[in-house]
């Protein structure tokens, strides 16, 4: 209900929205929380084990109990917390963890079942039969508990991340962390003020106390005017710094669009990492509920709540109030809301020596022992000078005092202090380097303490990087007093809760430690407590008391659980902003893709790179069809294909050459200008790195290509071994990869292709290179092939990409050829039995692919002594074949070889296979894989089986070059 | 005789202006990687010194005119805008005219487009004008130089050009979805 002259809601203005299917009314500046109490909604949730009604039990991002789902067209959002979420008009929400309603909930049977359900239940309860767990008891839990939903579909919103940097961050906006920052702000620094909050102010909107003469919402309206004019002040709302991390990096979540209908581009949310070189903690304190018997009910709430409902949003969160509280502080509470007109029907104070000087009933050293109202609090029971009384109410608060929200100043594993005084753990000082708590934050309960120790935080830090404040005053504020005395867990019998989100009672507490889970961290785990999705905000403290009180020793012995990042719940789509499907890595286009794609060609991703599969003609159903006409006509007639995937590395100075000869596994220092030679690159370890084909241009530049697949790591490799082996040396490397477009002219009338087209010098012999000339154009031509075939590469500026393309492709059309892709490149390459990262996969050596006399005798290179290990040659190796299905049927890659007659098992395994392809040359099914000792085994019988595809078919095994083993193709 | 056609990375994509900001494809003219070879440092300063030019230190751009000579690494430098005349046997020259793909952002809002895509403090106290880096743009290796208050270009492999667009043109659209808001 609203009470008429207070809040700070736009009443003018009525927002409607839904909640379980009805239509409610709000107003601007409403969360949810507010809007549905406004509205005498009590009943917001069912707890998460017993299925117990729940309603709003906090104000703030702690909230245990108001978590609902918001629906938006087909998706929704589960565990929002209806004190975080703004109201905006056509905001759908629904509670959860109920069926078929909140009222009626069948699943409520829990509560009735809750003796045999306490801590420890599932683990002593689903342990036998062992097979049961995964396939029976697990999933019927996983059905039973876990409140929200997700829609099942992908989320399509935006969302979005960015980074901030600044010279001070100020997290919170209360009086702490405004006049940390206004002091920043006037010394000319770079301020980023985040609160988690839409409103800045934090408490200073929920109290009625004065700040320099005006009331606080007004003081914050000033101070925010003027940060907001700064140039070097950014204020971030909506924005909860949820993790420190190192060198002043913190995450934070700010909702961008949550708060709204959505719309076309706005993000729902940001990931921001902010780097600061200093920061203020002024995030407050929370405060903490009491236990006793039953004070788990709709209409039972933290006192600051119930103020800030009433102060801030106008709210009259009951009509007939009760308090349970044992500090001053919650006092305020009941004259705020007796001066409103609410009856205070009772302030419970278990302090025997509680003022009882006020306008409303006190009952002093009392202690409320139970509460009735089975969908809403209808009663309360006290004990009080030794009897027994009832009180009728429907709103009863709580308090315990207050935590200091310290959490991030534990995330690089500091641990807090003991405050005897407040009773509550405060931050260690420096436990994150450059992060000073500040305010409640660190202990201080007092609007006027909170206003000077903000200012002294900021003014701190920016003398530890060496900047000054000026002097200014701090404006006059409420100085109360807070006179705590510890009050956990009222005694007696019954269920008291301590977690409301898990829920954990204090008889669970004390049941692990009875069971010997006596350390925080145990007890942590065997009760769920602080496990939830409040992380146990609101129940850490008081459960590691009472586990103190179980086992005897102190607080401070007790210690506390770690507090890990993030503070709040952040979603998965907010930290992979940009990152699903198509975003999920950056795409590299080759120059011809556009001509790919107008010949209909299917895409294939090959590292980040998109080749073109095949290209199918009219009339073709299937890829073989067009793969086989593919190959054929690269054996018959001239092909054409995009080579320019393949990593190019210029090398450079005196040196180059020396650099080759140590990086190849074979000498490069003898190769004549103008030609190419093939080599082989080793890993440190001895096992292949790359192989490729290296030119030399001039007396000291040569031009490496690398496989598409290592281009990147050869680029890395060459970087290292230049730092690290011969930094003195002259040789510059630099990748052109993308400089050039280079494409294959492949197949018998490859020649007749380019003459006349290209200036070719007369007899370029196999394995020569020449720059050459494309009308205006200056281009580098290579008699190289990876397809068994006369072939030649001709590379351009990459400008001229996909010009040379179709103009290549109309000339191959010409003479009955045309363009092939990566599946015919795939296996006309099987068929000359050429290898690519299939089979260089990193645990390979020089001997295992038949190229050990690569291996240079009469020098040294990176890997060569590493090859010669023990155990890396030698029959006992895997040693690359080449295989031919016998009976005619399909084979796979990934299939493992046996013996035939052997049994089919693990320490029977005689190799795998690598690379497969249906030879249309052949009318075979060919392979390549690795056999033990198979270049000795060449015309035996394997038998190939893949259990996987479920097959089992007998091969021959051959030597990996099934096509034109001579090479009188290539050299034609 | 061929007649190739030449054609820029993205060719034809027309300016996108969003949130005070635009996003435009541009052309660097010829970029050559200039990397001294040994014991010719004298030298090559020398010949730099011709064309108004000194070798720059990390993060550094030399520049004259429309010319520049922008730290790409370590004993390395792209020479932008101009032949490397004079330069040869002095250092490792290789073409990359058209290796990349420059991307150019104008306007007030730059900075807050680029904190959507780097990591770095772009304040101008840290990253002033005639500023380079290289760093990630999302997961794309790039070259990003300021050369002006609220001007940024940046330079990222041609094959990515279209990812690095829709990129930038993303992170704009939310920008102005959010200005929208008012």
């Amino acid at each position: 209900m609203r009470v008429a002259g207070k809040g700070l809601v736009d009443r003018s203005t009525t927002v409607s929205f839904r909640f379980d299917g009805q239509s409610l009314a709000g107003h601007p500046g409403d969360t949810l929380a507010s809007a549905l109490l406004a509205n005498g909604v009590k009943l917001v949730g069912r707890s998460f084990k017993y299925h117990r009604p729940r309603g709003i039990l906090t104000a703030g991002p702690e909230e245990p109990n108001a978590l609902v789902e918001i629906h938006e067209g087909n998706q929704q959002t589960p565990n929002v917390r209806a004190t975080v979420q703004e109201i905006f008009e056509g905001l759908t929400a629904q509670s959860q963890n109920r069926w078929p309603s909140l009222r009626h909930d069948l699943l409520s049977v829990n509560d009735l079942a809750a003796p045999f359900l306490s801590a420890g239940f599932y683990y002593k309860t689903f342990m036998w039969p062992r097979a049961f767990w995964e396939k029976l008891y697990e999933p019927a839990i996983r059905r039973a508990a876990g409140l929200g939903r997700l829609s099942g579909r992908h989320d399509g919103a935006v969302y979005e991340k960015a980074w901030a940097h600044c010279d001070l961050l100020v997290i919170g906006s209360g009086p702490t962390g405004l006049m940390a920052a206004l002091t920043a702000a006037r010394a000319g620094t770079d301020v980023i003020l985040a609160d988690e909050d839409a409103r800045m102010g934090g408490r200073l909107l929920a109290e009625t106390g004065q700040v320099g003469g005006q009331s606080g919402p007004d003081w914050v309206a000033g101070v925010l005017a003027e940060l907001a004019a700064l140039p070097n002040v950014r204020l971030m709302t909506r924005t909860t710094v949820t993790g420190a991390y190192d060198d002043g990096t913190f995450g934070a979540l700010e909702r961008v669009g949550l708060h709204l209908a959505p719309q076309a581009d706005l993000p729902r949310e940001c990931f921001w990492r902010i780097v600061a070189r200093r920061t203020v903690l002024a995030a407050g304190a929370l405060e903490r509920p009491i236990a006793f018997r039953n004070n788990d009910r709709p209409g039972i709430m933290l006192a600051g709540a119930i103020r800030s409902f009433l102060n801030r949003y106008g709210v009259a969160a009951g009509q007939r109030v009760t308090l349970f509280a044992n500090s001053d502080d919650a006092r305020q509470t009941a004259r705020d809301l007796h001066a409103a007109g609410i009856r205070i029907a009772g302030v419970i104070d278990p302090r025997p020596d509680a003022s009882r000087s006020e306008e409303f009933p006190v009952y002093a050293g009392a202690e409320v022992i139970d509460t009735a109202g089975r969908l809403a609090l209808s009663q309360i029971t006290i004990r009080h000078k030794g009897s027994v009384t009832r009180i009728e109410t429907d709103l009863l608060g709580l308090s315990g005092g207050w935590n200091p929200t310290l959490h991030l100043t534990c995330h690089m594993n500091g641990r807090p202090i003991w405050s005897p005084e407040i009773a509550a753990f405060v931050p260690a000082p420096n436990a994150v380097p450059g992060l000073i708590a500040a305010g409640s934050a660190a202990g201080m309960f007092s609007t006027a303490r909170c206003l000077a120790d903000g200012a002294a935080a900021a003014r701190r830090a920016l003398a530890e990087i060496g900047m000054s404040a000026p002097d200014m005053p701090v404006p006059e504020a409420e100085d109360g007093t807070y006179e705590l005395q510890p009050l956990w867990a009222v005694p007696g019998k019954g269920r008291a809760w301590l977690d409301f989100a898990n829920d954990v009672t204090v008889k669970d507490v004390r049941q692990s430690a009875q069971e010997n889970f006596r350390s925080v961290e145990h007890m942590k785990r065997y009760t769920t407590q602080g496990m939830a999705p409040d992380q146990g905000k609101n129940s850490n403290v008081a459960a590691l008391a009472v586990l103190a009180d179980a086992t005897g020793r102190g607080i401070p012995e007790t210690g506390t659980t770690t507090f890990r990042p993030p503070f709040s719940p952040v979603s998965i789509a907010a930290m992979g902003a940009g990152g699903r499907a198509a975003g999920f890595a950056p795409q590299r286009f080759l120059t011809s893709d556009q001509a790919s794609r107008d010949r209909g060609a299917p895409m294939i991703e090959a590292g980040l790179w998109y080749r073109p599969g095949y290209f199918p003609r009219p009339g073709e159903t299937t890829w073989r069809e067009s793969c086989d006409r593919e190959v054929a006509m690269v054996r018959s007639t001239v092909g054409v294909t995009d080579v320019s995937t393949l990593g190019k590395i210029d090398i450079q100075g005196a040196d180059a050459a020396r650099f080759l000869d140590l990086v190849y596994t074979n000498t490069f220092s003898t190769l004549p200008l103008g030609r190419v030679r093939y080599g082989l690159m080793l890993r440190e370890d001895g096992m292949v790195l790359d192989d490729g084909t290296t030119a030399r241009l001039g007396e000291h530049h040569f031009l490496m290509t690398t496989t598409t697949a290592a281009a990147g790591q050869v680029m890395r490799h060459l970087d290292f071994v230049q730092q690290a082996f011969c930094a003195a040396w002259d040789v510059r490397t630099v990748s052109v990869t993308e400089t050039w477009a280079q494409f294959a002219v492949a197949g018998p009338l490859a020649r007749r292709l380019l003459s006349g087209f290209v200036e070719t010098p007369a007899g370029l012999p196999f394995m020569g290179c020449a720059a050459v000339r494309l009308g205006g154009v200056a281009a580098r031509l290579f008699r190289i092939s990876f397809s068994g075939e006369e072939g030649y590469e001709i590379a351009v500026p990459a400008r001229y990409g996909e010009s040379l393309f179709r103009d290549l492709l109309a000339r191959a059309e010409t003479f009955g050829g045309g363009a092939y892709g990566m599946e015919a490149l795939n296996v006309l390459r099987i068929e000359k039995g050429f290898i690519t990262h299939a089979e260089i996969h990193g645990r390979v050596t020089a001997f295992d692919i038949g190229l050990d006399r690569m291996v240079s005798q009469g020098k040294d290179c990176i890997g060569k002594a590493a090859s010669r290990r023990p155990g890396l040659t030698g029959p006992e190796r895997e040693q690359l074949v080449g295989l031919r299905s016998k009976s005619g049927a399909a084979i796979s890659a990934g299939a493992h070889l046996f013996t035939p007659g052997d049994t089919v098992g693990r320490a029977t395994d005689q190799g795998y296979v690598t690379s497969v392809g249906f030879s249309p040359t052949l009318g075979a099914w060919l392979a390549l894989g690795f056999l033990k000792n198979g270049r000795a085994r060449i015309g035996e019988t394997v038998r190939l089986v893949d259990h996987l595809r479920g097959i089992d078919v007998l091969c021959e095994v051959a030597d990996p070059v099934f096509h034109d083993r001579e090479g009188v193709k290539l050299r034609a | 005789m061929p007649d190739l056609i030449a054609k820029p990375p993205l060719a034809g994509r027309a300016a996108l202006t969003l949130a005070g900001v635009t996003l435009a494809m541009a052309d660097p003219g010829q970029i050559t990687s200039v990397a001294p070879l040994k014991g010719q440092d004298k030298a090559l300063a020398k010949a730099l010194k011709v064309l108004g030019l000194s070798f720059p230190a990390p993060n550094q751009v030399s520049s004259k005119g429309d010319v520049r000579l922008v730290w790409t690494g370590r004993d390395q430098a792209f020479l932008i805008g101009a032949e490397p005349r004079g330069l040869d046997g002095l250092a490792a020259l290789a073409d990359q005219s058209d290796g990349w793909a420059a991307l150019r952002l104008d306007g007030p809002g730059a900075g807050d487009v680029l904190a959507r895509l780097y990591p770095l403090d772009l304040r101008a106290a840290a990253f002033p004008v005639g500023r380079v880096a290289r760093a990630p743009f999302n997961h794309m290796s790039s070259i990003l130089m300021r050369p002006g208050p609220d001007r940024f270009e940046i330079l990222v492999f041609r094959s990515m050009a279209r990812t690095a667009w829709h990129e930038a043109g993303a992170a704009m659209r939310a920008l102005a979805a959010r200005a929208a808001l008012g």
